[in-house]
């Protein structure tokens, strides 16, 4: 008879120290700080090699290159010519969370390291968004005052539907840094709880002997097929990170 | 009903809403592809408002997920 074993799919998100421990040391350096560092270098890496300045552009300064380009178009699309101000913050998140959202999908555990999704945590995320939304405030009471709240009152519209349109304008508005954050979060969450779970069925399905070995082929393909989504989830949901934070900041530039 | 039967049947039911959005992103690429055959010339310029909509059209069901998670983890 097989094994039971208990699918654990939240294991793989634990918060783990590697210096000191998380009840009482003064300094703690956990599998999440290891991997916000590894990230880090892999973007200073990439950023270097592509900013050697040459006359003929190499592969690695194309990829760079290509990369700020599009940022850069994304920002000054939305915001306007004055958005290049706002291009390191948009651009930082952008390619911080597209490498932690790859780091965090890559199969490091075939040579024994544990990679950890550093997006998969609520605390990263939502820092970065409170960031985007400090930004926006700040942007706006800065440049307009208190004129700034004219953004929650539309414009040319009757004075009864004003009243009604902007307190929901306003918690629009109070609830953005959470949907922000949320969003990027639960991506890598959700994706990697369902390799975690297709992962186990495979392994399982082995032990089942018998129909299982058909169930475990179908698995194995089905995890594949879900790394190349996690991977296109990644991209996108960094995309979709960077275009609302320059439209928010486009809200708070230009007023409408 | 005791509370672990009960914990599994709402997260069932939770799990309802990441279909509801599933159908919403289907709409959203749907209704995209339907404008860009009709003025292909116009669809890339239109690219970023189609990620505005699938990112909120998504997140509702990422939320119905994580009210799933919240039922079967977290209480």
């Amino acid at each position: 008879m097989a094994v039971e074993t208990k699918i654990d799919p939240m294991h793989q998100f634990q918060i783990s120290p590697i210096v000191g421990n998380l009840d009482g040391s003064a300094f703690v350096f956990t599998n999440s700080a290891l991997w916000m560092i590894v990230v880090l270098a892999c973007i200073t890496g990439f950023m270097l090699m592509g900013m050697k300045r040459q006359l003929v552009p190499g592969r690695w300064q194309m990829a760079a290159e290509g990369m700020v380009g599009f940022v850069n178009s994304m920002v000054e699309g939305s915001i306007g010519p004055k958005g290049r101000a706002y291009l390191p913050w948009v651009f930082t998140s952008f390619i911080f969370i597209l490498f932690a959202n790859f780091l965090g999908a890559m199969p490091f555990a075939v040579v024994g390291a544990h990679p950890f999704t550093v997006t998969s945590q609520f605390t990263v995320t939502g820092v970065m968004s409170i960031i985007s939304f400090a930004i926006v405030l700040g942007v706006g009471f800065w440049k307009h005052g208190l004129h700034f709240f004219s953004l929650f009152v539309p414009k040319d519209t009757p004075f009864i539907l004003k009243l009604l349109i902007a307190p929901i304008e306003f918690i629009s508005f109070l609830v953005r840094p959470f949907s922000l954050g949320l969003r990027p979060f639960i991506a890598m969450f959700a994706g990697h709880i369902l390799l975690d779970v297709f992962g186990n069925f495979v392994v399982q399905g082995l032990n089942a002997g018998g129909g299982g070995y058909a169930i475990s082929i179908l698995c194995f393909f089905f995890v594949a097929f879900i790394n190349a989504l996690e991977l296109l989830v990644g991209a996108i949901q960094a995309y979709v990170f960077a275009l609302l934070t320059s439209l928010y900041i486009n809200d708070a530039v230009n007023l409408h | 009903m005791d509370l672990e039967a009960a914990k599994v049947i709402g997260a069932g039911l939770a799990a309802i809403g990441v279909g509801a959005a599933a159908a919403g992103v289907g709409i959203v690429f749907g209704s995209f592809l339907q404008g860009a055959l009709r003025n292909p010339a116009a669809a890339d310029g239109q690219q970023g408002r189609l990620f505005i909509g699938f990112a909120a059209a998504e997140l509702l069901g990422l939320m119905a997920f994580a009210v799933a998670m919240i039922i079967l983890y977290a209480i």
